[in-house]
């Protein structure tokens, strides 16, 4: 039996399942097989699990059993982020403190889709502990970009958008704290969605930034990251922060929209580079030609939302990384006395970057150092939310590229901490305000024989999922 | 920052940091403060008296206990180093 994976989605592949076309085994197999063959040059998966094959047997019967009431799920193929906890499984960031570590419970989200029936194929690649826009830092090994293997797949989700972009599972989870769900998705040619804030549980998510922290799907098509965030999304009792989306499952008010572009991707901070803003323009007059209106709208202070962010997020971290100490789990290296336990532990477990967002938490709350970094950057971040809820007043959703370049070249900015940092400039705002945005294929450019896909960003007020699946879904169509 | 203030972040973060890693550190430290220091052209003065988005505690509430001992055999079999059920580390205070 051959299945052509590239032309599947879940909601095809869901009615292939219900006429019997084929059965979750056989397509199972199908993707094992496709993993076995790219797998070892795009390095997106750093384990398969060994019971994929039982699990799809136990979809099958579900679906023989229940047809259309099973879960849209069913059966779908799916990877997970190496930060996201799996019971029984091993869960290591990408580092090396984490080695041998096997989860002791499930994530929420994991939870949601094993209740749905879908099938964990294996863990995907990251950089470590989520610190990356490249998924060169992780312990088992940078990932390629399946458009180029020279290039950088983005990150840190790097791992689970590469997974896609191979057709090596239909669906994969990420997470996002400042842009790493979409600009992979970006790089990758595929569909990435950070839910709002609180939208999806993080339950069972390793922790970097709490306050930013989202899981989030990445997918083929708009349609397919929907089904993914309606069946993860939803209040848990085990984390506070997560909120019911009224909005959820509910239409738009309107089909035409007013779509708002920041003035500041037009200045000196945003370097965009020529075709990519090219792009950007073509897109934005498919969508007038659709009927939707186009506004410039000024938001002041969102060009300070990336230092913003480099202040907060390794605050955030740095607390939420004391608990990795050589104790309770993962990595111990012995020192001459319990102090030295825990920093040998964590001199030897801890990646360079990891180690620098640490030491530059701590400086940034250290006593002398606060009042001027980090109480400064909420107080800034609390005006950036401003300035958007602002612009929701005149516009409907926000809308720019997702990374202000296509995928660059392995190694090319790992030396250089701040020009790594930049390539996440337009999708940190949605993080700093906790809005949801997601990132949707909006063409190539060629960079010497390579065609490398961009994507555009859109971005809308607390909740509303519904009006980015709504234009991101309208946008496939004209894009085509 | 100079290396005996990067000294003083690597102890007080647990770290160990050898002496040839503080020099690249140094320097990437620098960059990335000079990157982050654009935020005190920010007049923000308003957002730092009227929070806006004020934040609230959500509390649990405390019922729906487990079994005392529930979790300790899988958590425990986590941990690098332990003794007769729990989890052992170098002494602290010493005699």
């Amino acid at each position: 039996m051959s299945i052509d994976l590239s032309q599947l989605t879940i909601s095809k592949t869901r009615n292939h399942l219900l006429r019997g076309d084929f059965t979750v085994q056989e397509l199972t197999e199908s993707y094992l097989k496709n993993i076995a063959k790219k797998n070892s040059d795009i390095n997106a998966y750093v384990e398969i699990f060994d019971d994929v094959l039982a699990q799809a047997e136990k979809a099958d019967k579900e679906i023989a059993t229940q047809k259309e009431k099973s879960s849209p799920l069913c059966g779908t193929p799916v990877a997970i982020k190496d930060n996201i906890l799996i019971k029984g499984r091993h869960v290591s960031c990408g580092s090396k403190i984490l080695k041998n570590y096997k989860a002791t419970y499930d994530a929420t989200a994991i939870a949601k889709l094993k209740e749905a029936g879908a099938v964990f194929l294996g863990r995907a690649n990251m950089d470590e502990f989520a610190m990356g826009s490249s998924t060169e830092r992780s312990a088992f090994g940078p990932t390629k970009n399946p458009h180029d293997t020279l290039r950088s797949p983005g990150g840190s989700s790097g791992g689970p958008a590469a997974v896609v972009a191979m057709d090596g599972a239909l669906a994969s989870l990420g997470s996002d704290t400042g842009g790493s769900v979409r600009q992979p998705a970006s790089f990758c040619g595929v569909v990435g969605l950070k839910p709002t804030y609180g939208a999806v549980s993080r339950y069972g998510l390793v922790a970097m930034a709490s306050s930013f922290d989202q899981i989030g799907p990445i997918t083929k098509t708009v349609e397919d990251a929907e089904i993914v965030f309606n069946a993860i999304s939803g209040k848990d009792p085990y984390d506070s922060t997560s909120a019911e989306s009224i909005t959820q499952n509910s239409k738009p008010k309107t089909s035409k929209f007013t779509i708002g572009i920041p003035s500041f991707l037009f200045g000196k901070e945003t370097p965009l580079e020529d075709d990519v803003l090219q792009n950007f323009n073509n897109s934005i007059e498919m969508l007038k030609k659709e009927g939707h209106t186009v506004k410039e709208v000024e938001m002041p202070l969102v060009k300070y939302a990336l230092p913003v962010y480099y202040i907060i997020m390794p605050a955030e971290a740095s607390t939420n990384l004391a608990r990795f100490d050589g104790v309770r789990y993962g990595l111990y290296a012995e020192g001459k006395n319990l102090f030295d336990d825990y920093a040998d532990t964590r001199g030897v477990g801890f990646g360079p970057e990891v180690r620098r967002r640490l030491l530059l938490g701590a400086y940034v709350l250290s006593s002398g150092y606060y009042d001027a970094y980090y109480r400064k950057a909420v107080a800034v971040q609390n005006a950036i939310r401003f300035d958007c809820e602002s612009a929701f007043k005149n516009v409907d959703v926000i809308v720019t590229p997702t990374s202000p370049t296509p995928a660059f070249v392995l190694g090319e900015k790992l030396e250089d901490p701040v020009a790594m940092y930049l390539s996440d400039i337009l999708t940190v705002v949605a993080n700093i305000g906790g809005f949801p945005a997601i990132s949707v294929p909006s063409g190539t450019v060629m960079r010497g024989k390579s065609s490398l896909p961009l994507g555009i960003q859109f971005m809308a007020p607390h909740n509303e999922e519904n009006v980015l699946f709504s234009i991101g879904k309208e946008f496939e169509i004209i894009k085509e | 920052m100079d290396k005996k203030e990067l000294q003083k972040l690597a102890t007080l973060a647990r770290i160990a940091v050898s002496s040839d890693e503080l020099q690249t550190l140094q320097k990437d430290m620098e960059g990335v403060l000079q990157y982050i220091s654009q935020i005190q052209e920010v007049s923000a003065g308003h957002h730092e008296t009227k929070n806006g988005f004020s934040l609230q505690n959500v509390m649990r509430e405390d019922k729906d206990s487990h079994e005392s001992g529930a979790y300790t055999k899988e958590l425990l079999a986590e941990a690098p180093q332990k003794k007769d059920g729990y989890i052992q580390v170098k002494k602290i205070i010493s005699a």
